[in-house]
């Protein structure tokens, strides 16, 4: 009896003191990046190019550089992924050839970023001849972000109840119909959390734009999508390693650092609330 | 009576299973026609026969189902406006997540032939047809979601009356819901053959004793004995039957 309640104790102990050591990470990260960073932070450092070798100013280029292909990917990533998605849960045939894909494609989004950042260099920057440029770093995010959409796609169409299906169908629906009409805008808060998660991921890639979009210092802004640009991920990365007046640097990296990590918070912050107001809408 | 759906000779396969056995049967107009029979005799596969719902399946099917002159399983035929001819209703309520109001006119909209204010005529129509229009006549736009099983399920009654159909199929329409919404429901049917006929599986013998004209009664996939729900439940001339509708097994 007395080692039963000894058990049931330190049981219930080691799980908080699980959830305490987790906490206790996160919030010293936190803690970290915005204590040498959040100094750095003004309209300012939003909104200036960076000045003097990068030891002074701010890093406006390597924002808009983020944005521009956080954007691009999406742009070719969301409709691609989410036809696909569609088409390996509606029309796929065989079902075994389906789930070989299905597999691919989560093996394809375990894969380590930089061997994308290899492959957009191979294909897009040199094989299409693209160069190092917004729409190389795009394309090879889109890639790298692509099985996730297509896994929300296919997981949010899975949970969509087959009642719906079958009543839809018995009211004389064409495929397409049932499709459009009420597979998808069942499945519709599933997918869009899903991609707006993906956003985040791919503004915070640095590998996949080491070599296919980045560039580490430019006084202009892009022009085209055919420029390269600044980004903030790359930016940390460039002023880290490569810097040469770290003292004046190293808070730049720590003031970008916290920028990146707002516009990630903002875009699953969004992804959450989207969840939260259509799943308070449905209820089967 | 006049013949509405003639039954020539169906028999229905999943894979290996021979699920419908050569069945042969006549379904009148503007009638109730109910299927009885025990769990797993293939009356609810042979009620999705008529408005092909087992294409979904992958079902073997041959034989010939006859509506208005044509056989529905036919090449010539096509299934989407089949179903229009013939709304079905399902044992757990379905209605879609959508408001009270786009689950009614989900028919019409998906036929893209009516204007919106007709839309809105033959919505009010349905919904009095299956005495809902009091209920929800000032929360249409509310989700269908958040209406009573028993309204759910006539709310889906009107969804597949909406389109004007000839038949409707209600497979089970009760075994989910309280004995006050199955009574209305089996009121209703009885006020709705007067303008569609009523095809209805029950595993509520009772039921069908009270609400149908006739009565089919399937046993393993065959057709034992079909008549006049009057005659059929006075005197059966199969002893199957006997034993059936008098409770020795189901």
């Amino acid at each position: 009896m007395k080692k039963r309640k000894i058990l049931e104790f330190a049981g219930e102990w080691a799980l908080k003191l699980s959830v305490g050591i987790s906490l206790a990470f996160l919030f010293l990260f936190l803690f970290m990046i915005f204590s040498k960073g959040a100094g750095r932070l003004s309209i300012s450092f939003l909104t200036q190019m960076p000045k003097n070798g990068m030891t002074e100013g701010g890093i406006f280029p390597a924002i808009i550089g983020t944005l521009s292909l956080t954007l691009l990917s999406m742009l070719i990533a969301f409709p691609l992924g989410v036809l696909s998605g569609i088409f390996l849960s509606e029309y796929g045939k065989p079902a075994w050839l389906v789930s070989i894909i299905k597999t691919s494609i989560n093996t394809l989004s375990g894969t380590p970023s930089i061997v994308f950042g290899l492959f957009g260099l191979s294909v897009f920057v040199i094989g299409f001849n693209m160069g190092v440029s917004i729409l190389s770093g795009s394309l090879t995010l889109a890639v790298l972000i692509l099985p996730i959409i297509i896994n929300a796609t296919v997981e949010s169409i899975k949970s969509v109840p087959f009642d719906f299906r079958e009543a839809a169908f018995s009211l004389g629906a064409t495929k397409r119909q049932v499709i459009t009409r009420v597979i998808l805008p069942a499945a519709a808060p599933g997918i869009l959390t899903g991609s707006i998660i993906s956003v985040g991921r791919a503004a915070g890639e640095t590998a996949p734009i080491l070599f296919t979009a980045a560039t580490f210092y430019t006084r202009r802004l892009p022009k085209s999508v055919m420029d390269e640009v600044m980004a903030m991920p790359y930016h940390i990365y460039a002023l880290m390693t490569e810097g040469t007046a770290p003292e004046s640097q190293v808070p730049i990296a720590y003031g970008t650092a916290v920028v990146l990590l707002l516009l990630v918070l903002i875009i699953n912050g969004t992804a959450i609330l989207i969840r939260y107001r259509m799943r308070k809408r449905r209820n089967w | 009576m006049k013949e509405l759906i003639k039954v020539r000779d169906l028999n229905l396969h999943f894979k290996e299973l021979h699920v419908l056995k050569s069945i042969n049967m006549e379904i009148y107009d503007k009638t109730v026609t109910s299927v009885i029979g025990p769990s797993g005799c293939g009356k609810s596969t042979y009620l999705r026969c008529f408005n092909r719902m087992n294409d979904l399946k992958d079902a073997a099917i041959d034989g010939e189902i006859i509506l208005d002159e044509e056989n529905i399983y036919s090449r010539a035929t096509d299934v989407t406006s089949l179903r229009m001819k013939v709304g079905m209703v399902f044992q757990k309520p379905n209605p879609f997540p959508k408001s009270i109001f786009e689950n009614t006119a989900f028919g019409l909209k998906i036929q893209g032939k009516m204007k919106g204010s007709e839309i809105e005529g033959r919505v009010e129509q349905s919904l009095r047809d299956v005495w809902l229009w009091d209920e929800v006549k000032d929360r249409l736009k509310d989700s269908a979601m958040s209406l009573s099983g028993g309204q759910q399920q006539r709310l889906c009654m009107a969804r597949a009356l909406a389109t004007n159909p000839e038949i409707i199929l209600l497979d089970e329409p009760t075994s989910a819901l309280d004995p006050r919404s199955t009574n209305k429901i089996e009121e209703l049917c009885v006020e709705l053959k007067k303008e569609v006929t009523i095809l209805i599986v029950t595993h509520n013998i009772a039921q069908a004793a009270r609400i149908s004209d006739y009565t089919a009664f399937l046993y393993l996939g065959e057709l034992v004995e079909y008549g006049e729900t009057k005659l059929m439940f006075t005197v059966p001339k199969d002893k199957k039957t006997e034993e059936y509708i008098s409770g020795k097994f189901g």
